[in-house]
């Protein structure tokens, strides 16, 4: 599902590089814990956190991810948006917590499941 | 082979654009109220084949040049549009692909189409072939010349250099105590190792055992250096800082062993799996810790196949 559709039917506040939201999505990951994070997603995936530091927008970059969704309505720094936007990184927020996100996500049928 | 190519770029192109992409967004439109003979004068004075009639925000037909030559041919007299205008108009979508406006423009012969909002059907623009030729060839254009910049790659040095061994190197000086920085230069590394056509799995294990290393200088050190050395058949990592030194290299090598103050911690790090992933992304890794002295850290990543 294209990275725009899910922000529609999620009702994602884009808050970073809103040229960079037609691309698709098939699977995602959950989590706050950066080493994780590096470790375990794929170029493509959606990223659900509650980080909002300057540090996620390098993760998500080097690991080219999809997007990064802030759970719970929680705003990122001017500073952490302006690099974002500089990378190229979509950052979106939700009002729900991650675990409505991620529960979501997974009904729109994005998996966690197509990594190795 | 090149003419294949082309080929199919365009058949994806012509799926990648949108109507919305090459549409013409100044939409000159007339009243139904304007007449034949102001109708004239405008396609002339803007240099266009036909154009929207508009009734307030509603379309109420489209009118052409052809339109207006039969009338002129007819030696009709001068009277509004809404009497020469094709009332049932035939549109086309904004987030629509090219591919279904050509074969719009194929099956119906028409010249020209309005774009409209699909949900507000508000008029966006109007399309016409030359637009999405345009269009098309723009896009060519963009693509080719990201293409060049692409190609402007590295990957051949090794075979231009003439030496019995050669190694790159390239060294990243890392910042302590400032996570904003952080992460700058595992980025570099990626973009450098790219342009050097290093597979992409690879670069990828270079690239999280560069951030690891570099988190952890900047978490725990007043700062040090990563260094990437690039040879024909493997590729080295060292990270090198002046202190404090890991007291017990063995715990800390320890999945989920941390000893990361707690402000670090809330924000994500200091799981105690840095260390881990490191390892995990090397085929050889050599840690060597002094305290007060530093740390070294040295990690082999072979460029051939993994066996496993």
């Amino acid at each position: 599902m294209r990275l725009k559709e899910i922000a529609k039917k999620l009702g994602l506040e884009v808050k970073s590089a809103s040229a960079k939201l037609d691309v698709d999505v098939k699977s995602g990951y959950a989590s706050d814990i950066i080493s994780d994070v590096m470790a375990n997603t794929r170029a493509g995936d959606i990223w659900v956190t509650f980080q909002t530091h300057e540090n996620m927008v390098a993760v998500a970059s080097l690991n080219g991810l999809a997007g990064v969704i802030v759970a719970k309505g929680r705003e990122p720094d001017k500073d952490v948006l302006k690099k974002a936007e500089k990378e190229g990184v979509v950052i979106l927020v939700s009002k729900e917590p991650a675990f409505e996100v991620a529960g979501r996500l997974y009904a729109l049928g994005i998996s966690g499941k197509t990594r190795s | 082979m090149g003419r294949r190519k082309k080929f199919t770029k365009i058949q994806e192109l012509v799926y990648e654009l949108k109507v919305g992409d090459v549409m013409k967004k100044d939409v000159i439109t007339v009243s139904p109220k304007t007449s034949m003979s102001k109708l004239r004068e405008i396609l002339r004075a803007k240099r266009i084949s036909g154009a929207p009639v508009m009734n307030g925000e509603k379309i109420a037909g489209i009118i052409s040049i052809e339109d207006l030559i039969k009338h002129m041919a007819d030696r009709g007299e001068d009277c509004p549009i809404r009497q020469k205008m094709t009332r049932s108009v035939k549109v086309l979508y904004d987030d629509e692909p090219l591919t279904h406006a050509i074969e719009r423009f194929e099956k119906t012969g028409l010249g020209r189409f309005p774009v409209l909002d699909r949900k507000k059907r508000k008029i966006l623009g109007v399309i016409t072939k030359g637009d999405i030729i345009e269009g098309l060839l723009k896009k060519l254009e963009i693509d080719y010349h990201e293409e060049e910049i692409h190609h402007y790659r590295a990957s051949h040095i090794f075979k231009d250099i003439v030496a019995d061994r050669t190694t790159l190197i390239f060294q990243y000086d890392v910042e302590g105590n400032n996570l904003k920085k952080a992460g700058e230069g595992a980025s570099g590394i990626k973009r450098t190792l790219g342009r050097l056509g290093v597979r992409p799995e690879i670069i990828r294990r270079v690239a999280i055992a560069a951030y690891e290393a570099e988190m952890n200088i900047v978490i725990f050190t007043d700062g040090g250096k990563i260094t990437i050395k690039v040879e024909p058949k493997q590729i080295l990592l060292e990270a090198t800082d002046s202190g404090p030194g890991i007291p017990d290299v063995k715990k800390a090598m320890r999945p989920g062993f941390s000893t990361a103050p707690d402000w670090v911690r809330e924000l994500g790090f200091g799981a105690g799996m840095g260390l881990c992933n490191i390892k995990n992304c090397s085929d050889k890794m050599k840690l060597e810790s002094e305290m007060r002295k530093g740390t070294h850290l040295e990690i082999k990543i072979l460029l051939k196949k993994r066996r496993k």
